[in-house]
């Protein structure tokens, strides 16, 4: 994409102007602060330029006929009632949508291609698991043995490997500047890559609708640099009560609840929600979807299985 | 309250929701009175008998027509009060107007009702209206099955109406999505209205497109060949291809998670291993078709309309024909873009994202045909020519925002956005509803005989386009500064107020827009200006040639065709005289009869809908034996069709003046 940041200044800049603001940071979207929210851009500035080659000529057009076509006494504009074809000009605008379809189309299949892989491959990811409840969001930390809910705290410079489910309606997770959404399902493992280039706040949210808490669900994702991030670990691995299975019951609960934080969690909580929500019916994912580490260890995992244990008889394993 | 027996109180709160507040006290009262006055004034004027005959048992294709339009305005009013509701709550950061659950209630429905209850009747209000007419015939393929139609979208959308005054409202959004639309996150009746009004709804729209389908095949006038059909016949076929061929979708998913409901499947959760994933990929192919469905009769109405008001042929007439199809086409392969953030791999999000862009090529082609058939015409800037002419930049710029969601990556910060909900206000209002209401003035005067008035339908016009512009472009800011759709509040600190507030305000221009229409047309009914010619816009197309208001019969003699602008070619040829029936010509025709069947079919589904949305099985069952009866009498072979004598046609055509 870099032949496109050249011109990504311009493009903004006028992208910005279009939307009326001395304030341009309010546009999440338009100010990204890391690499996935800036490749986003990228693809969005490059469909407004290609479209506005289409769009601006085609107004242009309908307003200067409109004037010089209406009929009003003693228009002297011609007037040939059977002109109706023109292979031309017909021809050259089917051709024009084409080839902006067809570039557009080329770097959006490049830009999607990118996005399933972390943005920067020369550092070492983090792990950080979500799971989205009625109506919050708890976070877990697999290498750090750590939990928040309605917050997670990320390292600057380093990709986050976030991996979804649901133990709720499905919902969505966006943070609009660091880069778009993925849906969290019930009983999938979703994955999506982010990486925060610069230490700060970020806003987020439940994006797909789940009922009557739904507009009360956002988190905060907070950047900052490793070493603030490491002591931040530390302390509330030191002085936070931990999740127990008991605790993950009653937070999952439907309702909606402030920020908090836990020094421990049970290390298969992740696997199991997934895998109790209907994951064991869902060998055949890959991908985005259930990673073989998901899926390890599940059957033993006995007392899952319990309440539907004949059901999983019936399953073509 | 302590006045009311206690049986009373609790039947009060449970279905008619009295707990509820205000809203609901005043829907109450509104229906109440309503229906006292409609009671009263068709006993007072003697007209129940009138209504019997006239409208209730009728099968004639126009008639059904009026009616479809009246309740695709009264919808329209219905989801406009339900906008304006969201849009009052939205004004303000932390607004306490309405509470979560009614929110959610009130967008659910807005979304449903707009697109089933009120685009989907105004296409079909249009179909009806026009397509016989266009193709020189004398009635659909199917009459008796066309008001089975009607009376099925009737009592669906009854049904669906209900649910805000007796038991509650659906709340899982238009899509309805489960596992949020399964039983144990939403118990309520209001999901089980949404999944029965909409099924009984959508089997009058499959045997509408199959009508519609076999009456453009067989009953066009001897020389109607494809390429002289006129494009709004057209966008119809191509309309009802994707009807017939996506409905089927809907019925489908919405009967499988009625019966995760009702009968405890799971078809879609995952535990016992069902997926949630099927009823989203079920919805979306009729979900996306379904845009395409209401917007193509939009297209076709568009360039009827330019042609007519710039006096001049349709430019690439082969080039619209084959862009209608296209889409028609490409509609199915582009589902998957509702749900890019969904997990599917790179490549299905690339496959989808190119088909979805591919979309844009054929609309392309369609606007830049539109733009060179005003080239070197004479436009005159009437009613439908005026809601055309917005319509072009609306559905440019709604177009534009539409290919830049199909690139996948790009969707990802747009998805569940305003600016997603702007994007698909702006192709759905300035595409289809533009469209529609072109097409209702355009068509006006063939139907009622009468032309609505210009001036309060400038003023209507100017409020609705500029109020339009001033509630959507906000919108899409708002999408891009971070905003959800269907959040029924948001916090101060994010900057959203200011850009929500000026949207609340369009959408009150667009309601008086709609208010001022509304008056243009009672103002006309008395004072509008009485079409005796026929063709008042000076068109080109068949439906011309007859008489306002058509004769029930519409041809005294079909037509034959020689021309595609076969109406507009003979006044320029001073031959219109060989479309006038002479006496001798004049032959006996025969007419479908009216019957009370499908109103009756139309009943009883509606009465076995209601049982089942309660799961009162006895009540249910009542309509199941109504609707078993309706099926046994038809069997039992009641004369279908009638005579019509050659006299009484020479006279009306003769009090008509044309023989």
């Amino acid at each position: 994409m870099s032949l496109l940041r050249t011109r990504t200044v311009l493009a903004f800049v006028s992208l910005t102007a279009l939307l009326l603001t001395g304030c341009s940071s309010r546009y999440l979207v338009l100010s990204p602060a890391g690499p996935v929210g800036r490749q986003e851009l990228d693809l969005i500035v490059l469909s407004v330029e290609l479209l506005a080659v289409i769009v601006i000529p085609t107004l242009a057009l309908l307003f200067y006929i409109v004037w010089r076509y209406r009929d009003r006494p003693g228009n002297t504009a011609p007037y040939e009632p059977t002109w109706a074809d023109s292979r031309t000009l017909e021809a050259v605008w089917w051709a024009i949508p084409i080839i902006i379809v067809a570039v557009l189309g080329f770097y959006t299949a490049k830009t999607t291609f990118a996005l399933v892989e972390p943005p920067q491959k020369d550092v070492k990811p983090i792990t950080i698991q979500v799971i989205s409840l009625n109506w919050k969001w708890l976070f877990q930390y697999p290498e750090q043995g750590i939990a928040t809910v309605n917050y997670v705290k990320i390292p600057v410079g380093v990709p986050v490997d976030f991996e979804l489910t649901a133990d709720a309606p499905m919902n969505s997770f966006w943070v609009p500047q660091l880069g778009g959404q993925v849906y969290t399902m019930p009983g999938m493992a979703m994955r999506l890559w982010l990486q925060a280039d610069r230490p700060g706040t970020y806003y987020g949210h439940a994006a797909n609708f789940t009922g009557e808490g739904f507009a009360h669900m956002s988190f905060d994702v907070v950047a900052t640099p490793q070493s603030d991030f490491d002591k931040w670990v530390a302390s509330v691995k030191a002085s936070s009560p931990p999740l127990t299975t008991a605790g993950y019951e009653q937070l999952k609960k439907p309702g909606v609840t402030s920020t908090a934080e836990f020094s421990s969690f049970p290390p298969d909580l992740f696997d199991r929600v997934v895998w109790t929500n209907g994951g064991r019916y869902m060998q055949g994912m890959t991908g985005h979807g259930m990673t073989d580490h998901d899926m390890t260890s599940h059957g033993m995992d006995g007392h899952d299985m319990t309440d539907h244990g004949t059901a999983v008889g019936q399953t073509s394993r | 309250m302590d006045l009311l027996p206690l049986w009373f109180r609790r039947f009060a709160d449970t279905y008619l929701m009295w707990d509820r507040g205000p809203l609901i006290w005043m829907s109450d009262v509104a229906i109440l009175l309503t229906t006292i006055g409609i009671v009263a004034a068709l006993t007072y004027f003697r007209r129940w008998k009138w209504l019997w005959r006239e409208w209730i048992t009728t099968v004639d294709h126009k008639k059904i027509g009026i009616m479809y339009l009246i309740c695709a305005l009264l919808m329209l009013f219905r989801g406009g009060v339900d906008a304006l509701l969201m849009r009052t709550q939205l004004a303000f950061p932390g607004n306490t107007f309405l509470d979560p659950q009614h929110y959610d209630e009130i967008f659910t429905t807005h979304g449903t009702i707009m697109i089933l209850f009120m685009a989907m009747p105004f296409i079909f209000a249009l179909f009806n209206m026009v397509v016989p007419l266009q193709i020189g015939a004398r009635d659909v393929a199917f009459p008796v099955l066309n008001a089975v139609s009607f009376w099925l979208f009737f009592f669906g959308a009854l049904l669906f109406n209900l649910a805000f005054v007796f038991g509650g409202s659906p709340d899982a959004g238009w899509t309805s999505y489960p596992p949020l639309s399964e039983l144990g996150f939403d118990p309520g009746p209001g999901e089980n209205y949404y999944l029965l009004a909409i099924q009984i709804s959508g089997i009058g729209s499959i045997a509408t497109g199959i009508n519609f389908l076999a009456t453009i095949f067989k009953m066009r006038a001897p020389g109607m060949t494809w390429m002289r059909l006129p494009l709004f016949t057209w966008s119809v076929l191509a309309s009802c291809l994707v009807i017939v061929f996506s409905f089927p979708a809907l019925t489908a998913a919405l009967a499988l998670l009625m019966l995760d409901r009702l009968a405890g499947t799971h078809f879609f959760t995952m535990l016992h291993g069902g997926n949630p994933m099927m009823y989203v990929n079920l919805f979306w192919i009729w979900g996306h078709p379904e845009v395409y469905i209401v917007i193509l009769p939009a297209f076709g109405v568009y360039s009827e309309v330019v042609a007519t008001f710039a006096r001049k042929r349709l430019f690439g007439y082969t080039s619209m024909v084959a862009s209608l199809l296209v889409i028609s086409v490409i509609s199915y392969f582009v589902w998957a873009h509702h749900f890019f953030t969904m997990g599917a791999g790179a490549d299905v999000n690339a496959f989808f994202a190119v088909a979805s862009m591919a979309v844009g090529i054929p609309t392309g082609v369609k606007v830049f045909n539109w733009l060179f058939t005003m080239y070197r015409g004479r436009i005159r800037l009437s009613l439908p020519m005026l809601w055309t002419l917005a319509f072009i930049p609306t559905f440019a710029l709604g177009g534009a925002t539409g290919v830049m969601l199909a690139a996948a990556p790009a969707d990802y910060q747009y998805h569940n956005s305003y600016f997603l909900i702007a994007h698909f206000h702006q192709t759905l209002i300035g595409g289809t509803v533009f469209g529609l209401i072109a097409g209702m003035y355009y068509w006006w005067p063939k139907i009622f005989g009468f032309r609505l008035d210009e001036r309060l339908g400038r003023i209507a016009f100017w409020l609705f386009v500029i109020g339009f512009y001033v509630t959507f472009m906000p919108q899409y800011a708002l999408g891009l500064m971070g905003m959800q759709r269907r959040m029924y509040t948001y916090p101060a600190e994010l900057g959203w107020g200011d850009l929500n507030l000026v949207s609340t305000i369009g959408a009150y221009m667009m309601g008086l827009g709609f208010v001022v229409m509304v008056a243009q047309i009672l103002y006309s009914i008395r004072h509008g200006e009485r079409d005796l010619t026929g063709d008042p816009w000076d068109a080109r197309t068949l439906e011309w040639s007859l008489p306002s208001p058509v004769p029930h019969y519409n041809f005294a003699v079909i037509p034959r065709v020689t021309d595609r602008d076969m109406w507009w070619e003979l006044k320029q040829q001073g031959r219109t005289e060989e479309l006038r029936p002479t006496a001798d010509d004049i032959e006996p025709i025969l007419m479908p009869k009216n019957t009370a069947r499908p109103f009756f079919l139309g009943l009883s589904f509606f009465v076995a809908g209601f049982g089942a949305v309660f799961e009162w099985w006895p009540v249910a069952a009542v309509g199941a034996a109504g609707v078993l009866a309706c099926f046994v009498a038809w069997e039992s072979g009641e004369e279908e069709e009638e005579l019509l004598p050659a006299d009484e046609i020479r006279k009306t055509e003769a009090a008509l003046g044309r023989v």
